[in-house]
């Protein structure tokens, strides 16, 4: 845990003491994490470990389903988001997500990345324009997508639309990216690319990434979490947390010997 | 391998494909002997002047449905611009905002009795509660009376429609920081709206050949009028008369009418039908 900390850099997220509940069910236990700013943070263990669940306490995403509830401290840059207070629109505006599936809003490539945009700035026509390509470019889908902005994004291949996905939350300029298993419906080409723009994007933003391929967790990640039974088991250094865990549970994990 | 088994399932299978088959012969036969009548006698009945003439006095020859196609577009139009918007916002907060609620499954609960309720029923309730007190039949109380029945069509393929959109979509909406209208409108709303424009339509193939709450409410009308506060002629109930009755034109002006209820119906379904594949092949 100390490892941020040791490497002096900036904690966007501190999670401290993090028990999580569906209704009678805990599913975290007593979390406490570090995500470091500006680095990109993966969240590894098996099926039903709680990775996508802590994921999603960080935009507060279970506040849309009554009976989960967490309990504990998550603070953003100081804030504690698990505030009954906390304005959810404006926590999510700052703490953007990406999807298993891609989700292309019903409307055309242009509106899907203006949508969110529209909700939190008024930009002349222009700028709009300079947003959606900056994005698009960002996301390294304006040379495929330029010609057929007008076009629904439900057109786009699944790589692209997941790659739009990305560019809409990156056009409303959060300072977090959380992404939820973001390549498990895609191709090996498309992962690819997707891996590539995490390692872009960590330029600006911090991210944190749940997936069940830990082959991934150590191509893209600079931390990794390892969890297991709602339970946070190691967390380091990915160069480390691999090539020598210091607990035998995550061991038996990375090498295949169980999950 | 047990042969024994195998042609017991084999034929096991032949009878039931076969009992099937019959079920369809027999209810498409019935439709189509439906049809084939309908249009023998329908066709027979269409001439120009069904679209020129007023529907004729007693005893005097030719005469048309000019005042009850015109009665009828209005009273279909005005109950479909009154029950689109209520349906659909219903809809919407039932799906969207209502859930599990108490006054949501309240809402649901009467929608469901409605869209079984006899429409004589919402007929007489309009009668009672429109016709008897201002003590006049009117184009007002049939076009509510039509409404009252279109509503929970509306709502209920809303809601169903909108409960087909994945979570997953909403989520992602969320996820940008949309508020909770926003996304209700802008996204699922959006996402299911060749379902909804298809439950409107079927609820405006519905009530365009509904009879009974016209009865006492609209009434009919033997001249052209277009005044709402005034009984209106419309299709279903000159048919209603006009077959019964000993005359041959206006036996004649029945089948007419009875076709182009049916052909509107025809129409309104298979559009219906087209722009929901649409959605689907999307």
């Amino acid at each position: 845990m100390a490892n941020a900390q040791e490497l002096q850099l900036k904690t966007a997220i501190q999670i401290r003491h993090l028990n999580f509940f569906y209704g009678k069910f805990q599913g975290l236990k007593d979390i406490n994490l570090d995500i470091a700013e500006r680095k990109v943070t993966a969240f590894i263990g098996p099926s039903g470990c709680g990775k996508s669940t802590l994921l999603r306490t960080l935009n507060r995403m279970y506040s849309l389903y009554p009976g989960q509830r967490a309990e504990g401290e998550i603070n953003f840059y100081g804030q504690n988001i698990l505030d009954p207070k906390q304005d959810l629109n404006l926590l999510r505006a700052r703490v953007g997500m990406v999807f298993q599936k891609p989700t292309p809003f019903p409307m055309s490539i242009y509106d899907n990345i203006a949508f969110g945009v529209r909700l939190y700035e008024n930009l002349s026509k222009g700028e709009m324009d300079e947003r959606v390509e900056w994005a698009l470019t960002k996301t390294a889908l304006w040379n495929e997508a330029k010609d057929k902005l007008n076009q629904s994004g439900l057109a786009l291949s699944g790589g692209q639309q997941q790659r739009l996905c990305i560019a809409r939350s990156v056009a409303v300029k959060p300072s977090v990216i959380l992404l939820d298993e973001p390549t498990s419906a895609l191709d090996p080409i498309s992962t690819a690319k997707i891996e590539e723009l995490v390692h872009e994007l960590k330029s600006d933003y911090t991210v944190a990434i749940v997936t069940h391929n830990m082959q991934q967790a150590a191509r893209v990640s600079d931390f990794t979490a390892y969890m297991y039974l709602g339970e946070m088991i190691e967390f380091g250094q990915t160069d480390q947390l691999f090539i020598k865990p210091k607990k035998k549970e995550t061991e038996d994990y990375i090498t295949g010997r169980f999950g | 391998m047990n042969q024994n088994l195998y042609r017991k399932r084999l034929w096991t299978n032949r009878i039931g494909i076969s009992l099937s088959m019959a079920a369809m012969v027999l209810g498409l036969s019935v439709l189509l002997w439906i049809l084939f009548v309908l249009f023998k006698n329908g066709f027979a009945a269409l001439d120009l002047n069904m679209f020129t003439q007023s529907t004729p006095a007693p005893g005097s020859e030719g005469g048309g449905l000019a005042n009850a196609i015109v009665g009828s577009l209005m009273l279909v139009g005005f109950a479909t611009l009154i029950s689109t918007p209520i349906g659909i916002l219903a809809g919407v907060y039932l799906a969207e905002f209502g859930n599990r609620s108490r006054i949501a499954e309240l809402t649901r609960f009467m929608t469901d009795i409605m869209l079984s309720a006899p429409s004589i029923v919402l007929g007489l309730f309009v009668y009672a509660i429109i016709v008897a007190q201002v003590k006049q039949f009117s184009g007002w109380a049939g076009t509510v009376a039509l409404a009252l029945i279109a509503i929970p069509v509306v709502l209920r393929t809303t809601e169903n429609m909108l409960r087909l959109v994945p979570g997953s979509l909403r989520e992602a909406a969320y996820a940008l920081g949309a508020p909770q209208w926003k996304v209700a409108t802008m996204v699922t709303l959006r996402a299911a709206k060749s379902g909804v424009v298809t439950g409107v339509l079927l609820a405006l193939a519905r009530v365009s050949g509904e009879t009974a709450p016209l009865l006492f409410t609209a009434l009919n009308n033997q001249f052209f009028s277009m005044d709402m506060t005034k009984p209106m002629s419309n299709l279903p109930v000159v048919i209603f008369q006009f077959a019964m009755s000993p005359y041959d034109n206006w036996i004649r002006l029945a089948w007419g009418g009875a076709l182009l209820i049916t052909l509107t119906v025809l129409v309104l379904n298979i559009l219906a039908r087209v722009i929901f594949r649409e959605k689907i092949s999307q």
